[in-house]
C-alpha cells in the first residue's frame, strides 16, 4: 500500500486547496447583496422558463454518430504509431474496420440522417 | 511490456471463423441492398438472411471436428462452439421463416429487421465461442443491442415502445453488473482469459477471497438477467408481450440459450465446474425461478405473457442441471436448451399466425374452437404444449428426464422434488390452452389464421424436431455430451 501514499497526499492537497480557497474567500470578501446579484446568472440574459425541456432528437442522433466516427479516429492513431510492426496484417485489419464503418456511413447518408432540416 | 509479435494472416483458420464472417458480411450486404430498389412485396431480405444463416451453419459444419484457438485464445472453435453455432443458426432461420409473413402483415417490413436479427444471431455465436470475458461481453452487447431495437420495432405501438425501453434500461443495468463482475475477476486473477484464469486458480485457489466471490456473483447476476431467472425476470413478461411476436420467439429461444452458453463456458473452463460457493445460490435461484414462473403463468390470460412466464420456469429447470454441475450437468443443460428452443419457437410461431392483417389475437380465449376449424394449428399447438409441460412422447419430457436424472445423480433430491412438483403445476396452464382449442366455443368473432408457406415450413420443422427428439433423444444427447467433452 506504500506506493499509494503519494496519491493520498495528492487527494488531500486537491481537496484542501478547494476547501481552503472557498473558506478564505467567504471570510475576507465584503458582502454587499442586492436583487440583481442574487438572481440566477445565465449568459447575461434574464433566465426564463424551465431549463428541463424537450430537446430535438436530431441533436442526439448527431452526438451518437459523432462518437462513432470519433472512436474510429481514436483507433487510427495507435495503428499509425505501430504501423511498421503490424505490417500487412494491421493494414488489412484496419481496412476491414474502416470498410465496416464506411458501410454504416453510406447507410446514414442514404437514410438522410445527417440532413438537418 | 513485452513487444507484441506481429500477427500473421495465415495463422487464422478461415473455416472456424466462417460463421462469424458470413453473418457479418450478410448483415452489411443486406444493409446496403436496402438502397437498391426492389419490387414491392419482394422477399429478398428474408431470402438473403436465410442464405446467410445457411452459409454460416455450413461453414461451421465443415469444420466441426477441428479444434482451434484463434486471436490469442479469445475465440475458440470446439465442439461446444459448433453445437451452439448450429443451434443459433437454426433458431435464426426458424425466426426468419416466422417473420416472413408476420412482418409484412403487421406493417414492419424493413430490411433493418433482418439486419438486426442477423447481428443478434452473430452476437449469440460470439458469446458461445468466446474464451475471454471481454469477448463474451462484446458478443452479449451485440446480441442485446440488436434485440432492444427489434423489441421496439412496432414503432406505432405504445406497448412495443414501452417494452423496448424497459428491456433497454434493465438490460443496460445488467450489463453494468456483468462488467463490474468482469472487472473484479480481473482484479482477483489478473486476467480476463478463461484458460489463463483456470491456470491461475489451479495454482492459487481463491477460496473465500471477497473480490473473487463478489466478481463471480456479479457475473452470475448479469447472466441471470439475460436468461430471465428470478429475481432478475421482471422485464420478461412486458418485453415478450410488447415485442413483435416473431421477435419474442427469436429472443425467448436465442437470448436464453446464449446466456446459458456463456455461463456454462465460464463455469466449466475458468472456474473448473461451478464453484462451491455458487451451489446454494444457484439452487435458490433455480427453486425461485421454477416456482415463480409456473405459479404466475397460472394466472395469465394473454398467451404471450403466459409463454413468457413459462420461459422463466424453463430457465429454472436448466438451472437445476447447472446446480448438478460437471460435464453431465452441462450436457443435460445443452440438451434441454436445444429442445426448449424448438418447442418454444413453435409455440410462439403459432401465435404469429393468429389473426388476419394487422389484427393480432394473443389471448388464450382467442384459441377457442380453433382446434377443429384449423386441425394443423390445433395439433401443433397441442404437441408444443404437451412438450413444454413435459409429457411423453415429446422432446420436453426427455429434456426433463435428463435434467432430473443428472440432479438425482448429484444427490439433489429436494431440488428434483420441487422441479417435478413444478412440472405438475405447469401442466395445468399448458392444458388450459388445449382445452380452449378443443372444448370451448368462441365468444364473439372466431380467430382467423394467416396462412403463409414459410411459417408453415417453420411450424412443421419445429413440430418434427419436438416429436423426433421425444422418440430418438439419444442422438441429440450424444451430440450434447460430445460437444461438452470437446470443450477447449
Amino acid at each position: 500500500m506504500r506506493e499509494y501514499i503519494p496519491v493520498l497526499l495528492f487527494l488531500l492537497v486537491a481537496f484542501g486547496f478547494a476547501a481552503g480557497t472557498i473558506a478564505l474567500s467567504s471570510i475576507i470578501v465584503p458582502l454587499r447583496r442586492n436583487a440583481v446579484k442574487n438572481s440566477a446568472y445565465e449568459c447575461g440574459v434574464v433566465p426564463m422558463g424551465d431549463a428541463r425541456q424537450r430537446v430535438a432528437i436530431k441533436f442526439y442522433l448527431v452526438a451518437v454518430l459523432f462518437i462513432l466516427f470519433d472512436i474510429e479516429a481514436v483507433f487510427l492513431y495507435p495503428w499509425a504509431v505501430a504501423f511498421r510492426q503490424l505490417g500487412l496484417y494491421g493494414l488489412v485489419e484496419m481496412a476491414l474496420f474502416i470498410v465496416v464503418l464506411f458501410i454504416g456511413y453510406v447507410y446514414l447518408l442514404k437514410k438522410r440522417a445527417l440532413e438537418w432540416e | 511490456m513485452t513487444p507484441v509479435p506481429a500477427p500473421q494472416l495465415i495463422a487464422l483458420d478461415w473455416w472456424a471463423l466462417g460463421a462469424v464472417i458470413a453473418l457479418s458480411a450478410g448483415a452489411m450486404l443486406l444493409l446496403l441492398l436496402e438502397f437498391v430498389p426492389a419490387k414491392p412485396g419482394s422477399s429478398r431480405a428474408a431470402v438473403l438472411s436465410l442464405l446467410t444463416l445457411a452459409i454460416s451453419a455450413a461453414a461451421v459444419f465443415v469444420a466441426r471436428d477441428a479444434r482451434r484457438s484463434i486471436f490469442d485464445g479469445m475465440f475458440v472453435h470446439d465442439g461446444f462452439t459448433v453445437f451452439f453455432t448450429l443451434l443459433f443458426c437454426a433458431i435464426g432461420a426458424v425466426s426468419v421463416l416466422l417473420s416472413w409473413d408476420y412482418v409484412r402483415r403487421t406493417g414492419i417490413h424493413h430490411a433493418e429487421y433482418y439486419v438486426l436479427l442477423l447481428c443478434a444471431t452473430l452476437g449469440m455465436i460470439v458469446m458461445a465461442a468466446s474464451n475471454d470475458l471481454i469477448t463474451i461481453f462484446v458478443g452479449l452487447e451485440l446480441m442485446s443491442l440488436g434485440l432492444y431495437v427489434l423489441v421496439g420495432f412496432r414503432r406505432a405501438h405504445l406497448e412495443s415502445n414501452e417494452a423496448a425501453l424497459k428491456y433497454f434500461l434493465l438490460g443496460a443495468f445488467a450489463s453494468g453488473f456483468l462488467l463490474y463482475g468482469i472487472a473484479l475477476l480481473y482484479g482477483a486473477t489478473g486476467t480476463t482469459s478463461l484458460t489463463r484464469m483456470a491456470a491461475f486458480l489451479s495454482e492459487s485457489p481463491l477460496r473465500g477471497n471477497p473480490m473473487f466471490v463478489a466478481g463471480g456473483l456479479l457475473l452470475l447476476t448479469g447472466f441471470a438477467f439475460k436468461v430471465a431467472a428470478v429475481p432478475f425476470h421482471m422485464w420478461t413478461p412486458d418485453a415478450y408481450d410488447g415485442a413483435p411476436t416473431s421477435v419474442t420467439a427469436f429472443m425467448s429461444a436465442g437470448a436464453k440459450a446464449a446466456g446459458f452458453a456463456a455461463l456454462l463456458r465460464v463455469g466449466l473452463t475458468a472456474l473448473g465446474g461451478m464453484p462451491a460457493e455458487w451451489g446454494p445460490i444457484l439452487s435458490a435461484i433455480a427453486i425461485l425461478t421454477m416456482t415463480v414462473g409456473n405459479v404466475t403463468a397460472l394466472l395469465q390470460t394473454n398467451l404471450k405473457r403466459m409463454l413468457a412466464y413459462s420461459s422463466i420456469a424453463h430457465a429454472g429447470y436448466i438451472l437445476v442441471a447447472l446446480v448438478a454441475g460437471g460435464r453431465d450437468g452441462a450436457s443435460a443443460a445443452l440438451f434441454y436448451l436445444a429442445v426448449y428452443s424448438f418447442m418454444n419457437l413453435g409455440a410462439f410461431g403459432i401465435v404469429t399466425m393468429l389473426g388476419r392483417g394487422r389484427e393480432e389475437r394473443v389471448l388464450v380465449s382467442d384459441l377457442a374452437g380453433l382446434g377443429f376449424r384449423q386441425p394443423l394449428v390445433g395439433l401443433a399447438m397441442t404437441v408444443f404444449m404437451i412438450s413444454l409441460g413435459g409429457i411423453p412422447p415429446t422432446a420436453g419430457f426427455m429434456g426433463k428426464v435428463y435434467v432430473f436424472k443428472v440432479a438425482l445423480g448429484a444427490g439433489l433430491v429436494p431440488l428434483v422434488i420441487i422441479g417435478v412438483l413444478n412440472s405438475v403445476v405447469s401442466v395445468f396452464y399448458y392444458l388450459r390452452v388445449t382445452v380452449a382449442l378443443y372444448m370451448q366455443e368462441p365468444q364473439g368473432e372466431p380467430t382467423e389464421v394467416s396462412w403463409a408457406a414459410p411459417a408453415v415450413v417453420a411450424l412443421l420443422v419445429t413440430l418434427a424436431l419436438t416429436l423426433w427428439w421425444g422418440i430418438q433423444a439419444h442422438d441429440l444427447l450424444l451430440e450434447a455430451q460430445r460437444s461438452v467433452m470437446g470443450l477447449l
